[in-house]
Order: structure tokens, then sequence, then C-alpha cells
């Protein structure tokens, strides 16, 4: 079993290797820019599926989480990053010190958000159903508003990722290698957490809150707990999305995304974590694929996702895993 | 003081377009309890309607209070179709399955509509046609009363006592509370619910409309993607009088339109947007069924 898990691990790391060595050769610029993004997306449904899928709460301000992750590491970043890589720069070539460096900035915005995550979580969950979901869409839109009005970072001008002070220093960090390896640590620590035996404690609550409240779960530790982790990984992804991208701005972060982010997970099926992984992925890259019908792309998309939904209402796969994926679980108690 | 009872007056205006539209989510809301998200949309093609109704009806350059009635019946018409359509198509199927399965043909729809408005009417803002001239009607004590301001809340008023009284004493009305009160039962009883829930789609689509002409007479610019953020307060404004009530949407939708005037008046308007969003997660943290609704227990 050990060496098994062992050979799994240097495969996977194998093919990351292989992806940022040999994708940035054979594609163009504007694809790995479409798969890093795809990255990003994994990771947010991936995290947001916890919540929604497994634990059965809704929340449709996820975006929100993901701009404060974005925010907070591009703010940690631009006044103390880049005055910190260029002084050990100094002493380590940079190129060292800047991958010594993201993993920390990644951790600060996932970090950031759990928090901020916690204190949108312990109110709201008070409320069940409807009522949640509208309250973490307004939660959402509270936070993009007011780091709209957050002069510091920018406001309505966006945030760019550079160091006046620093110039030499790039901030950004383009790599797929580290957008798709953070996808796969996120995916292998949700996967072991809900199909790990306590990780029915999730799919209990989903189930019947009321049943699984009388045979001992604490079901308020349950719903905090899947929203902390759910939203230090939306921080994560909203972190990676600010370094790839260089410049990031509110818009990115409305309820609309939010709403995208909810249709990955219904869409590839509530409770099925490959489903949300194929979702993301397909309708990340479908307006991409469309770009051929020009000015009819948007259309074409959102008469795919309606279509789509009336032929599998329960979303591409269930609650099904097109994977072994929940073996990941066994051995963890 | 004066400046306080233009503020108020300016806001019950600005509310009254809230609540026609909170109407709609409220209405939808009560009989297939799903948020229709689609409904923002449906106010912006209701704008369209009427923008396409004037120029093709040729009352674009005559304002006249026939002008703006005419207009007004043709976008309600088209919206009532176009709720019809957007029931039949995107949530009937769905009858049945998942409660989240409409939700996201319901952002579908949403979409569809901005980016079809976008290729139909192009993305820059348009003018809506000047159906009347604005005046100043009267002037008490300071407060500046326009002629556009009294057409807007006469009409929403209008159609508001109207829709209480389909919803109170019509057999249609009497069947769509019956319905939302236990929509199996309802069935049982003989009453037919699919057509019920197609009549409430059509009756809600018929107020965003008229909310969009309104909003076209008192700020003209309209574009595609108008819907986006009224809509979503709209939204706000039937929680905060109580999801599924229809006296609440109303009352909601005026407090909305009311605060949103004062904050931006006399605090900061950059903050106009999120005070609807502070008062949606204020009102779930203390009284989740808002004004109107009434307090659920749970069954176990």
């Amino acid at each position: 079993m050990r060496v098994r898990s062992l050979l799994a691990a240097s495969g996977v790391v194998a093919l990351l290797v292989l992806l940022e060595v040999v994708a940035p050769r054979v594609l163009n610029p504007y694809y790995v820019t479409i798969l890093s993004r795809i990255g990003i997306a994994v990771i947010a449904a991936v995290s947001l599926q916890l919540v929604n899928g497994f634990t059965g709460q809704f929340s449709i301000g996820h975006a929100g989480f993901m701009a404060i992750g974005a925010y907070a590491s591009a703010a940690l970043s631009v006044f103390a990053g880049a005055a910190l890589l260029d002084a050990v720069s100094q002493v380590v070539p940079l190129s060292l010190a800047r991958i010594a460096y993201f993993p920390l900035v990644l951790g600060f915005g996932g970090l950031v958000a759990a928090v901020s995550g916690l204190v949108v979580a312990v109110p709201a969950l008070r409320l069940r159903g409807d009522y949640l979901a509208i309250a973490t869409l307004g939660a959402g839109e509270i936070i993009r508003i007011a780091i709209l009005n957050i002069d510091v970072v920018g406001g309505a001008r966006g945030f760019s990722l550079a160091s006046p002070a620093h110039p030499a220093i790039d901030l950004r960090f383009e790599s797929l290698a580290g957008v798709f390896g953070v996808a796969v640590v996120t995916i292998a620590v949700i996967a072991r957490l809900v199909y790990a035996g306590g990780g029915l404690a999730f799919r209990a609550v989903r189930e019947d809150e009321t049943a699984a409240e009388s045979i001992g779960i604490a079901t308020t530790r349950v719903k905090v707990e899947a929203f902390l982790v759910a939203s230090f990984f939306a921080g994560v992804a909203g972190a990676l999305f600010a370094h790839s991208e260089g410049y990031i701005h509110t818009n990115s972060f409305g309820f609309v995304r939010s709403f995208e982010l909810v249709a990955f997970v219904v869409l590839g099926g509530l409770g099925s974590l490959t489903g949300a992984i194929l979702a993301a992925a397909t309708l990340t890259a479908l307006p991409e694929v469309l770009r051929g019908f020009g000015e009819w792309r948007m259309i074409l998309y959102s008469l795919l996702l309606i279509a789509t939904m009336i032929l599998r209402p329960q979303g591409l796969l269930g609650q099904r895993e097109l994977w072994p994926i929940s073996r990941l679980g066994r051995g963890a108690k | 003081m004066e400046n306080l009872l233009q503020q108020l007056l300016n806001g019950i205006t600005w509310g009254s377009i809230y609540a026609l539209v909170a109407l709609g989510y409220t209405m939808v809301y009560g009989v297939l309890k799903l948020i229709n998200f689609a409904h923002g949309e449906v106010y912006m093609v209701g704008a369209m309607a009427g923008y396409y109704a004037a120029h093709a009806l040729g009352v674009a350059g005559t304002p006249s209070l026939g002008a703006l009635l005419l207009v007004l019946v043709v976008s309600m018409a088209a919206c009532g179709l176009l709720g019809a359509l957007i029931e039949r198509v995107a949530y009937r199927p769905l009858r049945g399955a998942d409660r989240l399965a409409p939700l996201i043909t319901a952002i579908g729809v949403s979409l569809l509509l901005q980016n079809a408005g976008q290729l139909v009417f192009g993305a820059d803002p348009k003018f809506f046609p000047a159906l009347l001239h604005s005046e100043e009607l009267v002037r008490v004590g300071g407060i500046a009363v326009s002629n556009i301001q009294v057409v807007v809340l006469a009409t929403a008023l209008a159609l508001m006592a109207g829709l209480q009284y389909v919803v109170q004493r019509t057999r249609f009305g009497r069947a769509m509370r019956a319905v939302s009160y236990d929509a199996p039962a309802a069935a049982l009883m003989g009453v037919p619910v699919d057509r019920v829930i197609l009549g409430t789609f059509v009756l809600g689509s018929m107020l965003a409309a008229a909310a969009g002409i309104l909003v076209g007479l008192s700020n003209p610019k309209i574009d595609p993607l108008m819907g986006l953020m009224p809509g979503l307060k709209a939204f706000v404004a039937a929680v905060l009088g109580g999801i599924g009530s229809v006296p609440g949407a109303m009352v909601g939708g005026l407090l909305l339109g009311v605060i949103e005037t004062l904050v931006t008046g006399y605090l900061s308007s950059t903050y106009r947007d999120a005070i609807a969003f502070v008062i949606l997660v204020l009102i779930l943290l203390v009284r989740p069924t808002g004004l109107f609704g009434a307090p659920q227990t749970e069954k176990v």
C-alpha cells in the first residue's frame, strides 16, 4: 500500500513537471492562460462542493472568499513581499526565493479567507436552506463592495501586482505546475476529509440535519468546519488567480462569478468531486471553444447550460465519482 | 427638512419600482419555492420592449399619457409572454427534480437574456424615448414634485392595487394562494397547479415589464445589463418584506428605495450598493422570515 501511494505521488509530480516544461513550449500563451484558469476554477469548485454537495448547505457567495484571498495575498506581495524578495535576493538567487515565497503567499490568502469564512459562517449557519443561500449571497456582495471602497488596494481602478518601490521584482507567478499542484492538494485534502470515516458526518448533515443531531453529530461544528475549509481553499484559488493574472478587479468576484461556481457543482453533480472537476474544466473551457461562433458564443453557452440541466437534473455524475477518488479516504480516521 | 422630504419622495418613487420587481420574486417563490434569478432580466426586457414599441408605434417623438399607456400595455404583454415561455421551457421540465436544478436553469436564462440583449440591442446604453415631458407639477414648501414622479407612483400603486385584487378576490388568486400554501394538497383539491404556476409567472413578468418602463421614464439610460443589480436588490426587498408575502414585497420595496436614497443623500454614495445587502444580512439574522412572513416551525 505504501509503495503504491509513493508511486502515485511520484506519478503526479512527474506529470506536473511535464506540464510545466512541455505546455509553454507547445501551446501558445493564450492556451496556457486558459489551462491555468481551469486549474483555479477546479480548486474553487472542489472547495464549494464540500459545502454545497457534501454538507448540503447552500452557499452562493463563494466568490467573495476568492476576492478576500486574492486581495489579501496581493496586498501582502505589493506592500511587503516585494521588499522581502528584494532583500533576500541579495543573498540567494531570486528565482529560488520566489519558489519559497509563493506557497507562503498562497497560504496567507487562504488563511485570511478562512478567518472571514468563520466570521460569515458562525452567524449565517443558524439559517437553513434558502435563507442561508441568500445570506451568503449578501455576504459575498458586501465583501466585494467593501473591497471596492478600499483605496489602498486600488478601489474601482483595480489592483496591479507591481511594487513601485521595487520595480525589478516580478510579483507574478505563472506556473502550471504551481496551479495544478495546488489543485491536486485541494482535491486530496477534501477527498480525504469527506471519504474518510469521519467524513460521513458531512453527508449525514446533508441528508437529514435533525437525524444527524439526534445520533450525536455536532452539526454546527461540522457545518462550520466545511465552511472553514471551503473558504480557505477559495482564498488560495483567489491568491493563485491574483498572482497568475497580475491584475485584479472586484468585478471578477461578483455574484456572477459565485453563480458560475454554483453551476460547476450542481452541473457536475452535488456530492461528486470528479463531477465538480469535470464541470469546472468544461464550463471554463467552453466559452473559449465557442469563440468561433463570435457574438453567439455566450448565447450558445447559456443554452447548453439550460439544456444539460434539463436533460440531467441530477448533474453529470450525480453523487458518483468517476475515479476511485474515495480511496484517498482509506487509512484516515 | 425640505431636503429630507425631497429625498423621501425620491426614495418612494424609486422604491415603488423595486416593489413592482420584488412582487414577481415573491409570487414565484410563493408557488414554486424557487428564487427566479432570471427575473431582473425580464425587467430589462420590459424596458427594451418599451424602447422598440415606442419607435415602432411612432410615439417616440410625441410625448403624451396615451403614448405611455400604449407602450406600457405592449411591453407588459410582451413580457407576460416571455415569462410564460421561460416557465414552460426552463422550469417546468424540472418540476419534481432537485430544488437546485431550476436555480441553475434560472442562471442560464438570465445569462441568455443578457447576451441576447447585447446581440439585439447592442452593448452600449441607449436612451429611452421621452414618453412624457418632464415638468415640475407642484412645489410644496420647497419640495419639487415632477409629473414623472406622480405618474410613476400612480402607475405602481394602481398595478399593486390591481394585483391585490387579483390575489385576494379572483378564482385565480385563490388558486394561487392555495398552491402557495400547500401545492400537493391544492392539486388534490383539483387546482390545476401547473396552470397556476404559469399564470403566476405571467403576472410577475408583467409587473417587471411595467417597472422597466417606469425606470425608462425617470432614468432613461437603458442597457442589456441594467437588470442585474436592480434585480438582485428587488430580491432583497422581497426578503425584507418576507419572501412569499405579497404585501411584504410592496412594503419591502418602498422601504429599500427610501433607505437607499437616504444613505446616498446623507452618508456616502459609494456604499449605496452595499446598504441593500447589509439590510439583507441583518434582517436574515434578526428575523429571517422578514417583516410580513409567518415564522415556520420545523416538523420532524
